[in-house]
């Protein structure tokens, strides 16, 4: 059975339709991209799955639980984390602490043991501490050591992605969605997080759903991949069958001028 | 150069503000302490002290205030003489006006007293003429500071500071060194350093400013930067509790008063620090949680409490107290869940006067005194000591540091914790928070309880300092009271609002209390307005910020630097340190 | 880019409509709700038994009651007319506002006294009123000015709740300030013209004088607004700014001169609203600002805030709540001396609007920036 498996998901926003009934389904230990022009939906279909903005109808099927109409938090807890298109950390924080607040939904210390400094709450923070330093070595030295208590907003930009990356990682997630992870970064930075995020699928584990631009990103990552334009799905295959597409092509390109 | 239409310009506000003061009767009220006997009293350093800093301002230049400015020696006093004219001349004209025409009727303070008192008691003319000079000297003096180098500048600063300080605190001082003759050779009679004293402050301050040069610095940076657990955290803190212990025994029945409004001021900035500081929560509304705790407590132990009327131990009351104020925290934490701050702001200082109107009104007169209040409130029953109230205050004050302790301890302890972080992650950015499932809901809601437990054990012990509890003391006034003294201490700081309590509450006074000086009793809420107004343009983050919100508020200045500086690793730490 | 329609959602912090599932939040909401209802229905049964019964207040009273509670609610429109704007173009609850109306008032006192004193007031009355309105419409614009200049201009972009809390340091300062100037004392107006006492005959209908004057200024002021919004240069440069600051300082508007005249207009709707409430109350004291002011946000919020005809409505409508509501719902239900909880029926309207509906009746209007 596949991990996630969604029917028919439609959202409006007001006269625009983000999306238009979209069919999606993905198995556990794969990776799948998620491609389409501007404006085709990718950011809402994030949104609507990991509960940022409800949805209109549908069904988003999660190891067979119907997540639709449950608040963000609880589908963190289920195990779908996200990262943004526009890396939204916790700046003040420090990069320790971000990925640390990610750990929330998995630890229970509440107000008391906070106050009576139990046992539990100090090997629950010691833990927490432990797990997030070792989601951020994930990344190599960039974020380990003295960064630790750095700032999150003095970190430079591909490294704030990485922290965004690793935040949501902290949530222990089966599935983990990534929104245009690679944005603004170089080429060689490009490359690294290609490596990586096929790292998460097979070192870690997980199931990834990556939201991309960059072709040569999505070649070498995905098992499969999704194509959406105005909210529809207009294709859904393997890299080399999707990119050859005509209707896919036609959708980025637009159609020829008739000629004569 | 000396630019005219500045020093126009500014000369004319000065002129403003220092008729306004005259208007407002500051300066004769103020006028009546002398802080350095013969030359200086309080209403005079006010009164040329706006019109030095003004021309301080316009000396400077209109620059960044990060950037030191080149001033010239010559032209910034001449420009702050030009800025000490205009004002006196403004000023002058306002008090040849306030003479002729008897505006009394209208601004009943802006009577010949007040002329008197801006023209060093000469009236006019000749006072006016000694206004003139001293608004010209005065003006220079702001002028020529810009020019001064930094060291001479910091140590004037020092110098002014202490002495005022030290002679504000007369009465402070008094209390504790009680040996009179002591007092006398420091003190004048009629109150305000004697000119030696002064003298003698001054040098010492810059003799020992100038040996310890920096490392006075560089120890409060250690202080700030230091790891919590670091021994000079704990020596710091030792100290303080330490002296939480002695003062009391050192200080007379009035100053522990004193002490213990103080005191729970601290206590319910420390919950308001919870909510706002830590959570992000801003609520107006603050006050309600205290009257839970000090109505709580009046109709669980006093005889005198109409209908419910158990007369419980105060001990035995405090746990009831606790849990009607989890419930009111509840009760006004779930409505707001879902709005967006200021909306939250607004609702909950509906809330604050819903409550207060309820308090006093007829229909639940029944319940809780309406306006005549709750009388006859027992003291807290303290074992070996019998019955503690307000009117032992040098035992009280040991009760209300307890809990003062205990509720640092609780604020302490979250902030560092998964509640802490979750809080902090929640103000930072509350849809993030809850995608990386934080249940804002929970988190606001344990803010709100915790803030509310807070507030209403000083409620607790207000009823049972004061013995009787009347709905005027449970205003909005004391919610924005609490808010400032946050606010101006350092939000999210623990020593912040301690310090911002002492400063605010200790010296200016309380909203219904007076403070160490009573000249300030009339004005103190048009300074806090004013200090409210000067800190957020000026330094958001208080006197004594955490580290977290000092970044916060200056994230712009700092990250433009970081972005130079990608993965060049220690050296921006280094740049971080100076 | 999404359209307008989102708004309406986006006061909430993160927008979602629950469905399906329940949830301690949403219970207690409907539970207030419910409860609010069920309290309005056996109040309004309980007075309409009491009225029945030839008990509380008679028919005149009642309608006396009606038309005090529209002229008071027009004053508060007005003044909500200020934080409507400030919140439409800046973003922030101008808790100041309150003492920009109190400011009028106060100096208009003066104006007042003076006449009467040589004997203009009862002369000329209309004249003296026209000459106590300009006085108040000057102050209040003037204090609007200063405090945008001094404390709002420096914090431009700042987070929303920094402006707000540095105008409560300014309500401070300003009332205490006018504390200092004036005496903590109750200032009295002179007693209104002979015309004003007497009740005048609108279609049958005794309304006194004075209500009816109070409620013919505040149309006509709302209508002298409408036109300057509505049709000068200035007022749609106001719009534009309101509407997305960024973009209309690129089309050429001098942004901040806007800003200016936003405070400035809404500071003389204050001054008008000033005019209004001396002639409904006669007096004056420096704390006379705060509830008002906080009532006439509530009238803002409750029309939908950056919505100019929304705040007129909103402030009506207040006024027949605070107004009508003690004696009409909770005198029903059997609870002594209602007329003290006018104020809190009043905060009552400000949480229950801001809880269920923070758009507001109309509809919000914010600006790009506010919208969530």
């Amino acid at each position: 059975m596949p991990l996630l498996e969604i029917h028919q998901l439609t959202k409006a926003f007001g006269g625009v339709q983000a999306l238009a009934g979209v069919d999606f389904h993905i198995d556990e230990g794969t990776i799948v991209s998620v491609i389409g022009p501007n404006g085709a939906g990718k950011t809402s279909f994030f949104n609507v799955i990991s509960g940022f903005f409800p949805l209109d109808s549908g069904q988003i099927i999660f190891e067979g639980d119907n997540l639709a109409h449950h608040e963000p938090n609880e589908i963190t807890r289920r195990g779908i984390a996200r990262t943004f298109q526009n890396v939204r950390l916790f700046p003040n924080l420090t990069v320790l602490e971000n990925v640390m607040v990610g750990q929330h939904c998995r630890t229970k210390e509440g107000m008391w043991g906070t106050i009576l400094q139990t046992k539990n709450q100090r090997e629950e923070e010691a833990l927490i501490e432990e797990k997030a330093k070792d989601v951020l070595s994930f990344f190599g030295t960039r974020l380990t050591g003295y960064r630790f208590d750095q700032p999150a907003f003095m970190l430079s930009y591909a490294n704030r992605r990485r922290l965004e990356i690793a935040r949501a990682m902290a949530t222990e997630p089966k599935l983990l969605l990534l929104d245009e992870p690679t944005a603004g970064m170089n080429p060689r930075e490009t490359a690294e997080l290609t490596e990586l995020i096929g790292k998460l699928r097979d070192d870690r584990r997980l199931t990834v759903v990556v939201i991309e631009h960059d072709m040569k990103v999505v070649e070498n990552v995905s098992d499969r991949v999704v194509v959406l334009d105005h909210g529809v799905k207009i294709a859904d295959g393997h890299y080399d069958e999707v990119s050859t597409n005509e209707n896919v092509i036609e959708a980025y390109l637009g159609r020829p001028a008739e000629a004569g | 150069m000396i630019e005219m239409r500045r020093v126009l310009r500014l000369g004319l506000l000065a002129g403003v503000s220092m008729s306004f003061l005259g208007s407002i009767g500051m300066v004769e009220t103020f006028n009546e302490r002398t802080l350095i006997d013969p030359i200086l009293r309080m209403g005079d350093l006010f009164f040329y002290g706006t019109l030095l800093t003004i021309a301080y301002f316009a000396a400077r230049g209109e620059v960044n205030v990060l950037e030191q400015p080149e001033v010239e020696m010559g032209t910034g006093t001449l420009t702050g003489a030009g800025v000490g004219l205009v004002a006196a001349a403004f000023t002058s004209a306002f008090l040849v006006l306030i003479d002729s025409v008897n505006v009394l009727e209208f601004f009943p303070n802006m009577d010949q007293s007040m002329i008197q008192s801006l023209t060093f008691e000469q009236g006019i003319p000749i006072g006016l003429l000694l206004l003139g000079a001293a608004s010209v000297v005065a003006g220079a003096l702001g002028g020529l500071l810009p020019a001064l180098s930094d060291r001479t500048r910091k140590s004037i600063w020092l110098v002014s500071g202490w002495v005022i300080s030290i002679s504000l605190l007369e009465v402070v001082v008094a209390d504790i060194v009680e040996s009179r003759t002591v007092i006398r050779a420091i003190y004048a009679p009629g109150g305000g350093l004697r000119l030696w004293s002064a003298a003698a402050i001054a040098v010492l301050v810059v003799v020992l400013s100038r040996r310890y040069e920096g490392r006075f610095g560089s120890f409060t940076t250690r202080v700030r930067e230091s790891d919590a657990k670091s021994r000079l955290r704990r020596s710091l803190i030792a100290l303080a509790v330490f002296a939480a212990i002695v003062l009391p025994m050192l200080l007379g029945g009035i100053l522990n008063e004193l002490l213990i409004n103080v005191s729970l001021f601290i206590l319910m900035g420390l919950g308001l620090n919870i909510v706002v500081g830590l959570a992000g929560l801003l609520d107006l509304g603050y006050v309600a949680f205290f009257a839970v705790g000090a109505y709580g407590t009046a109709v669980l132990t006093s005889p005198l409490s109409p209908t419910v009327s158990p007369e419980l131990n105060w001990w035995v009351a405090l746990p009831v107290v606790l849990i009607l104020a989890t419930l009111a925290g509840l009760l006004v934490g779930t409505p707001v869940i879902r709005m967006r701050g200021d909306y939250l702001a607004i609702v909950t200082l509906g809330f604050g006067e819903i409550v207060r109107i309820l308090l006093l009104s007829d229909w639940l007169t029944p319940i809780f005194g309406g306006s005549q209040g709750i009388r006859r409130i027992p003291g807290v029953q303290v074992p070996f000591l019998g019955e503690v109230g307000g009117t032992r205050p040098e035992l009280f004050v040991y009760l209300t540091t307890i809990f003062v302790l205990i509720a640092a301890y609780i604020s302490y302890r979250a902030q560092n914790s998964r509640v802490g972080r979750s809080w902090a992650a929640m103000r930072e950015d509350e849809d993030v928070a809850e995608a990386i499932g934080i249940s804002t809901v929970r988190a606001k809601l344990l803010a709100f309880i915790t803030g509310a437990i807070v507030a209403s054990f000083a409620g607790a012990l207000f009823a049972a300092k004061v013995g009787a509890v009347f709905t005027n003391s449970f205003d909005v006034l004391v919610s924005i009271i609490i808010l400032v003294v946050v606010i101006v201490g350092g939000m999210g700081s623990i020593p912040g609002v301690v310090v911002g309590a002492f400063v605010l509450i200790g010296v200016l006074g309380g909203p219904k209390s007076p403070g160490l000086l009573q000249e300030f009793a009339e004005y103190k809420l048009l300074f806090y307005g004013a200090i409210l107004v000067v800190m957020m343009l000026k330094k958001p983050e208080g006197l004594l910020p955490s580290v977290r919100r000092s970044r916060e508020l200056h994230q712009d200045e700092m990250s433009q630097d970081a972005w130079l500086d990608r993965d060049t690793g220690h050296v921006l730490e280094d740049r971080l340190e100076t | 880019m999404l359209p307008r329609q989102v708004a309406a959602n986006s006061t909430t912090t993160t927008s979602r409509t629950r469905r399906f599932r329940f949830n301690w939040v949403d219970g207690f909401l409907w539970f207030i709700r419910v409860a609010a209802i069920i309290t309005i229905v056996v109040g309004l049964t309980g007075t309409i038994q009491n009225f029945m019964a030839g008990q509380g207040p008679s028919v005149e009273q009642w309608r006396d009651l009606f038309v005090s509670s529209i002229s008071t609610g027009a004053m508060y429109g007005l003044v909500a007319l200020g934080y409507s704007m400030v919140y439409g173009v800046l973003g922030f609850i101008n808790f100041a506002h309150g003492e920009v109306f109190m400011a009028g008032i106060m100096v208009g006192w003066i104006a007042a006294t003076i006449m009467f004193q040589n004997g203009l007031w009862d002369g000329n009355p209309f004249l003296a009123l026209a000459i106590v309105l300009v006085v108040a419409m000057v102050t209040s614009t003037l204090i609007a000015v200063l405090t945008e200049k001094i404390a709002y201009r420096p914090l431009r972009g700042s987070p929303r709740l920094i402006p707000l809390i540095t105008s409560i340091g300014v309500s401070f300062f300003l009332q205490y300030a006018f504390a200092g100037l004036f005496g903590v004392g109750l200032q009295t107006y002179p007693p209104p013209p002979g015309i004003l006492s007497r009740d005048i005959n609108v279609f049958g209908v005794p309304i006194e004088g004075t209500k009816l004057l109070v409620i013919l200024v505040a149309i006509l002021a709302m209508i002298a607004l409408w036109y300057f919004v509505a049709k000068t240069k200035t007022g749609r440069a106001m719009r534009a700014v309101a509407e997305d600051k960024e973009i209309a300082g690129l089309m050429g508007i001098n942004v901040d001169r806007t800003i200016i005249t936003t405070f400035a207009v809404g500071g003389a709707m204050a001054g008008v609203g000033g005019l209004l409430w001396a002639l409904l109350f006669r007096n004056v004291q420096f704390i006379t600002g705060f509830l008002p002011g906080i009532k006439a946000f509530t009238a803002a919020v409750l029309g939908g805030i950056g919505n100019l005809p929304g705040a007129m409505l909103g402030g009506v409508l207040l006024g027949l709540f605070e107004g009508m509501g003690p004696l009409l719902v909770l005198d029903g239900l059997g609870i002594p001396a209602v007329s003290q909880l006018k104020d809190a029926v009043a905060f009552s309207a400000l949480i229950l609007v801001l809880v269920f509906r923070p758009s507001g009746l109309l509809g919000e209007r914010l600006g790009s920036e506010e919208r969530a």
